[in-house]
């Protein structure tokens, strides 16, 4: 009994039809119908993934604009873009000078002060809060807090030390902080993203 | 587990090999769904919806967890979080349609399912605990299903949250402490919501857990077919793969182009508009109706209008919606015909066409009805006629029918010829 041949004889001429040089005709339709399962399958997992992109409320909140006029050079402030804080600095005479005397080529991430700032705004020098170690956020903005050995920021999670330029100047962060993308709409606001 | 005849598994590549012998995870595959299941050869389109279910429960899964993703289970914000799945998240749309739509999809598939079931006996033995886990994967889907429609904390999520945990309090003395429990307050609020959703998330894998076992109990006697008679050697076999996997996956690509004409181009048609009003405690829908797939069951719990001895009638439509459903656990041995499929109990095949199909029918038309005349007195005679065929006509039938014969083998009625002995 359990010898019993089981195959079921073919009742499409297509499968015995005899091969042409190693193909059948089924072949075909077998790589023709699973591409084409596979073309179906890319397109519904893509909407899958595609979900956890960010949605339109998180990117309608992607540009804020900031009030400047009350801060007085020396000072900074921080506020918060796409969730992150930012730190907006106004930069005294001698900062600027600290951050030009610097020679570039002894720098981790070689900037100058008016590659990160525009032109005749020198003095606003206009960065992430974001550490570019692991994302923690640097000391230096608000009055009191330590500034580091450079004067600039300080971050505590792993002693990153940036300069008045918000460079690189010792400890493992890799880059300068970041410069987000901003314009000034007039002396006094400024609009981020 | 299977029968003598079916094709043995033997890994082909070293890593099979070894994966054979640490994990037979592909010799598992082989037996249940591969060329090592042997089964009947007559199948037809009916025996494609079991499958077809379980491929909507994925999708319900896998629409579900994204769902869950950015849906927040919150009374404040609830609706709130629905309409901002619906509008910023990449594709929420399409999403959450595919899920409101494909609760449908799945309650069509278990319903034909279960018609094909009832139809050629696949409910008798030796299938009965195949049955029996059946109608336990459908209560698990009632409750999740229902559970999942309180999510989105519309006009019909409230008012249906209130009137179906309301069907408790009919229990006489514990009632109104029961609904209380259920609802972790005295109407439906943030509490009852939570754990609807905590509830929601996971009853879908409980649900897969028994559809496991309702598969492993499937697998001992194997599938019944339409003639009812069973396999008899391997001519009346053939090999689950390729044969019925390229069937399923045919006919999975057909029910797909309705699912997705049904997601893109009316996707609300099966829902209710006044869902889009958010909750609103103080002031109940008009005319207030759950999903098109709980219309028989709401029909007859609508049906008792009327008290009967000491019970209320609130009592009697709660305890007879529940019966309407429960009575078939005890299917397999209220009919006692030795005779499995429709097709050769003449009798019986015409009380399922004329009387059972066209009383479900119109339970279901009366119970997304309003509760007025002449719809009340339609759910009644359809709720009594329900009972019957269960507990009168399906007994009384199996007594007194006069099966007609049965074909010798699967075999013999596919070909028409006799068996050859010979072969």
């Amino acid at each position: 009994m359990a010898s019993v041949d089981t195959a079921v004889e073919p009742s499409d001429s297509a499968v015995s039809e005899p091969e042409i040089g190693g193909v059948r005709r089924r072949d075909f339709i077998n790589i023709a119908a699973v591409s084409f399962g596979g073309v179906g399958v890319v397109a519904t997992v893509f909407p899958l993934v595609n979900q956890m992109n960010p949605s339109a409320d998180v990117l309608a909140l992607s540009s804020i604009e900031v009030d400047i006029s009350a801060i007085e050079p020396g000072q900074a402030i921080k506020s918060s873009w796409r969730k992150q804080p930012i730190f907006i600095r106004n930069l005294t005479t001698s900062e600027i000078e600290a951050a030009n005397a610097v020679d570039l080529s002894g720098l981790r991430d070689p900037e100058s002060l008016a590659d990160r700032t525009q032109p005749g705004k020198e003095n606003w020098l206009i960065t992430l809060g974001v550490c570019t170690h692991l994302g923690c956020v640097p000391l230096g903005a608000a009055q009191g807090e330590v500034k580091g050995e450079y004067d600039g920021y300080f971050c505590p999670c792993h002693g990153s030390h940036y300069d008045t330029a918000g460079r690189t100047r010792k400890g493992p962060a890799p880059t300068n902080l970041e410069v987000p993308e901003y314009s000034f709409l007039s002396d006094t606001v400024v609009k981020i993203g | 587990m299977s029968f003598p005849w079916a094709q043995q598994y033997k890994p082909t590549t070293e890593f099979g090999q070894w994966m054979d012998e640490k994990l037979p995870i592909g010799r598992l595959i082989y037996n249940s769904v591969g060329a090592g299941y042997p089964t009947p050869r007559n199948l037809n389109y009916m025996w494609n919806f079991g499958s077809l279910a379980g491929v909507f429960l994925v999708v319900q899964i896998v629409t579900g967890i994204i769902l869950a993703m950015h849906y927040a289970a919150n009374a404040a914000i609830a609706f709130d979080s629905v309409e901002h799945i619906m509008r910023d998240v990449n594709s929420g749309w399409m999403i959450r349609y595919a899920h409101a739509n494909g609760a449908s999809f799945f309650f069509i598939a278990i319903y034909l399912h279960i018609g094909r079931g009832l139809y050629y006996g696949s409910y008798k033995a030796p299938r009965e605990m195949i049955w029996l886990l059946g109608v336990v994967i459908y209560l698990l889907a009632m409750a999740t299903a229902f559970m999942g429609y309180v999510l989105p904390w519309g006009q019909m999520s409230f008012w249906g949250a209130k009137v179906i945990t309301g069907l408790f309090e009919a229990i006489p003395l514990v009632g109104k402490p029961i609904q209380e429990l259920l609802l972790g307050g005295f109407a439906p609020d943030n509490a009852a919501l939570n754990r609807f959703f905590s509830l929601h998330y996971l009853l879908p894998f409980v649900i897969a857990g028994v559809i496991i076992m309702h598969i492993w109990a499937l697998h001992i006697p194997g599938s019944n077919n339409p003639t009812g008679v069973n396999v008899k050697g391997p001519q009346d076999t053939v090999p689950f793969h390729p044969f019925y996997t390229a069937k399923d996956g045919w006919f999975l690509g057909l029910a797909l182009i309705f699912f997705t004409g049904m997601m893109f181009f009316m996707p609300n048609a099966l829902g209710h508009a006044d869902n889009y009003i958010p909750a609103n405690p103080l002031s109940t829908p008009a005319h207030i109706v759950p999903e098109w797939y709980f219309w028989p069951w709401y029909a007859i719990l609508r049906a008792f209008t009327f008290d009967f001895l000491f019970v209320p009638a609130k009592l009697l439509g709660v305890l007879a919606m529940f019966s309407a459903i429960l009575v078939w656990f005890f299917l397999p041995w209220l009919d006692k015909s030795p005779v499995r499929s429709g097709d050769y109990r003449p009798r019986f095949k015409k009380f399922f066409w004329f009387g059972l199909i066209p009383c479900i029918v119109i339970l279901g038309i009366c119970g997304g009805a309003p509760a007025e005349e002449p719809y009340v007195m339609l759910s009644q005679l359809a709720s009594a006629y329900y009972f019957a065929h269960f507990l009168i006509i399906l007994p009384l039938l199996s007594r007194i029918e006069k099966p007609e014969p049965l074909p010798n083998s699967i075999t013999e009625a596919v070909t028409g010829k006799p068996l050859e002995q010979a072969s």
